[in-house]
């Protein structure tokens, strides 16, 4: 076959005389510091967010003066960004699966509202009250993940739903009408222990903002360092392969969904420890709030990547953005103007940083 | 559907129908508020039935879902114009969007008056039944300045709706700078004052949570803030707990509009120092008696003098009145106020 008589071979073989013998191989035609750059940046998707912060506080630092580089500024801006924190961390797990809870912050406020009016107008004691919460919290997501898995809709259709059905039952529940901070402190104290001060010098921590960390860092060591996390982000990443390598992906989602509403009934406690009062009104916007911490934050809308550390670094973002515009005496529209290209931004890079070749 | 369920059904349906010939020879009006879970529309609904059942009206209510719900007011505006009634109370979801459905129902020869809320222009509607916003913020405004031991030592924090700056969030801010004795410059824009008292605004959407954040952000630019206007009560509640996290909350007036339950109890707890209470019941009561006077004989309501609407009251909620300004205690304004 190999001999020489053959390289005449037949008519229509002629041709491949003059085709290239090499062997095939990977080439790597480029190699410049933004591929380097690419390739780093995908071994480590909270870089961006982390680089991002640290420039902002150093140029806000710079152009809003010394009343935002105080300690207690930039512990401020901890204190503000705690409720769409926590928020954002229910997010993240929703879209490491590649999915998105439009309901988060509906879940919180109906939480909020259902152990407000349990321990405040019906006087059933608060630590009751906040286990009902819990449970509602639970169930709110439980019903979100029974819907994505059993009756098979879209998450996004999904949660759209339910976050108008939550919304709904806040408004009856609580009539549109605030619980007042006096009547909280009068009849359940506890409900604002996440409000508590720690003074550290000028720096004010307040216990809601360490409860932010503590879950970010619990969740972070349970997505990375468990097998349940792992399957959380191979479902996101391709559910078809994951349920071929053995994992109940289903079950798993709906285990997801209720960890979230968990967490936003974490989040509802948090919320009026902060707030003061229980305002059926507030954080209308906070689920979208909390995709934006999640996005800024490098977690990918796709699915199956990003570290959920991330959301909290991109909820960050938001607030440093906002106070050091604030500061800088700049206009509330174009706060919003601002964070809306930070958003587009984050995207942008996240899909630059996905073509990475090999 | 159970057989029992639907034999119900049947009777509601057939009961209805009766009572539908039984007033058919009565004057029909509409009530169409922007939605039904707000405490001020509920009490601007239990105004209008009383109202009705007093003037022997059959009233029927419509809400949109959500505010801004202008699709579902079209609907229930479309539906009383089939009904044949006699006059339209709404409280538009949207100043401009409504204006052809409205046209409409006025050449059908109904009556059609805005309640709360002004269309834009305000002559879309036969008449406007409204709270003079502005003067709701003017009586906070004097009523502060007179408080104040020394006015010209005024820092003050401005804590309005939000960045759409609507009419009513600019009537009530630049209501509340003219009564203090600042020059409000431009009347329908917030934030071009040049007085050098003033702090700075920030936005609160009317609620705690955004009171809270925008209060920090003022006390962040200057810690001696003694003078806060608010938008709303809700707004106020969330300034307060500002100031009380900062050690503050002794330094402070806090001013604000709306005469809500909870506000009014605020003041009685000296949280909020004064509110300027509106009156959404009178406002349906006397839209439906205006109904009822146009049924009976076509006479048209009036505006109040030197102002494009008809103007339903204010009045300033204290518990520590100054002289030249009236006022009400909290006590008494707990009586009248709503939600």
């Amino acid at each position: 076959m190999a001999g020489p008589s053959d390289k005449q071979g037949q008519d229509f073989e002629k041709a491949l005389n003059q085709s290239d013998s090499a062997v095939a191989e990977f080439v790597r035609d480029r190699h410049g510091p933004l591929d380097r750059l690419q390739h780093v940046l995908h071994a480590n998707p909270t870089l961006v967010p982390v680089i991002v912060l640290v420039a902002a506080v150093v140029i806000f630092g710079f152009v809003a003066g010394e009343r935002f580089f105080t300690p207690f500024n930039l512990t401020l801006i901890m204190q503000q960004v705690t409720i769409i924190g926590i928020l954002a961390a229910a997010q993240s797990l929703v879209i490491i699966t590649a999915g998105i809870d439009l309901s988060v912050a509906a879940i919180m406020v109906l939480i909020s509202v259902i152990t407000g009016k349990l321990s405040i107008d019906l006087g059933v004691p608060t630590p009751i009250a906040l286990l009902v919460g819990f449970a509602c919290g639970a169930a709110a997501g439980y019903m979100n993940g029974w819907l994505v898995t059993r009756v098979k809709l879209p998450p996004f259709i999904v949660t759209l739903g339910t976050w108008n059905i939550f919304f709904a039952l806040n408004l009856w529940l609580s009539g549109a009408q605030s619980i007042r901070s006096q009547d909280i402190d009068a009849n359940a104290p506890m409900l604002k222990f996440f409000g508590e001060n720690i003074a550290v010098g000028s720096a004010r921590l307040t216990t809601g903002t360490i409860l932010m960390i503590v879950i970010f860092i619990v969740l972070w060591y349970v997505l990375n360092k468990t097998a349940w996390g792992r399957h959380v982000y191979m479902i996101g990443d391709d559910k078809d392969a994951a349920e071929l390598a053995g994992i109940q992906t289903d079950r798993t989602l709906r285990q997801v969904y209720v960890l979230a509403g968990f967490i936003c009934a974490l989040a509802a406690w948090a919320s009026i420890g902060r707030v003061g009062s229980i305002s059926p009104q507030s954080f209308y916007e906070g689920n979208l709030q909390s995709i934006t911490a999640v996005v800024i934050g490098g977690i990918s809308l796709f699915g199956g990547r990003g570290s959920i550390l991330g959301a909290l670094f991109g909820a960050l973002i938001v607030g440093v953005f906002q106070s050091g515009l604030r500061l800088a005496g700049v206009d509330v529209l174009w706060q919003v103007f601002a964070i809306g290209w930070l958003i587009i931004l984050a995207v942008a890079i996240d899909q630059w940083i996905r073509k990475v070749s090999a | 559907m159970s057989k029992s369920f639907k034999i119900a059904l049947l009777g509601g349906v057939a009961a209805m129908a009766m009572t539908g010939a039984v007033h058919a020879q009565e004057t029909t009006a509409c009530l169409i508020t922007k939605t039904d879970t707000n405490p001020f529309f509920v009490k601007m609904r239990e105004g209008a039935v009383a109202a009705a059942e007093a003037a022997g009206i059959n009233l029927q209510t419509y809400a949109g879902a959500i505010d801004g719900d202008v699709a579902g007011q079209i609907a229930a505006v479309e539906t009383c114009i089939a009904a044949g009634a006699s006059g339209i109370l709404i409280t538009p979801s949207d100043s401009r969007a409504l204006a052809p459905v409205v046209t409409q129902a006025r050449e059908a020869g109904i009556l059609v008056i805005a309640l709360d809320t002004p269309f834009e222009p305000a002559d879309t509607a036969d008449a406007t039944f409204a709270t003079d916003n502005f003067r709701a913020g003017e009586l906070i405004g004097q009523w502060a300045a007179a408080t104040m031991a020394d006015p010209s030592e005024a820092r003050i924090a401005l804590l309005d709706l939000n960045a759409s700056e609507v009419s009513v969030d600019y009537l009530r801010n630049n209501g509340f700078l003219q009564g203090f004795g600042i020059d409000i410059m431009d009347p329908t824009d917030i934030g071009d004052e040049t007085d050098e008292r003033i702090v700075g605004n920030d936005v609160t959407n009317g609620n705690e949570e955004g009171g809270r954040t925008a209060m920090e952000n003022l006390l962040q630019l200057d810690s001696s803030i003694n003078v806060v206007y608010t938008i709303n009560e809700p707004a106020a509640a969330g300034a307060y707990e500002a100031l009380r996290a900062f050690g503050l909350e002794d330094q402070a007036l806090i001013v604000s509009v709306d005469g809500g339950c909870p506000g009014v109890q605020n003041v009685a707890d000296g949280v909020i120092g004064a509110t300027s209470m509106q009156f959404p019941l009178l406002m349906a009561s006397l839209g439906i008696e205006a109904i009822a006077a146009f049924a009976a004989d076509g006479s048209m309501p009036a505006n109040s003098e030197g102002l494009d609407f008809f103007d339903t009251g204010v009045r300033l909620v204290t518990d520590q009145p100054v002289d030249g300004i009236e006022s009400i205690t909290s006590t008494e304004a707990l009586e009248l106020c709503w939600g």
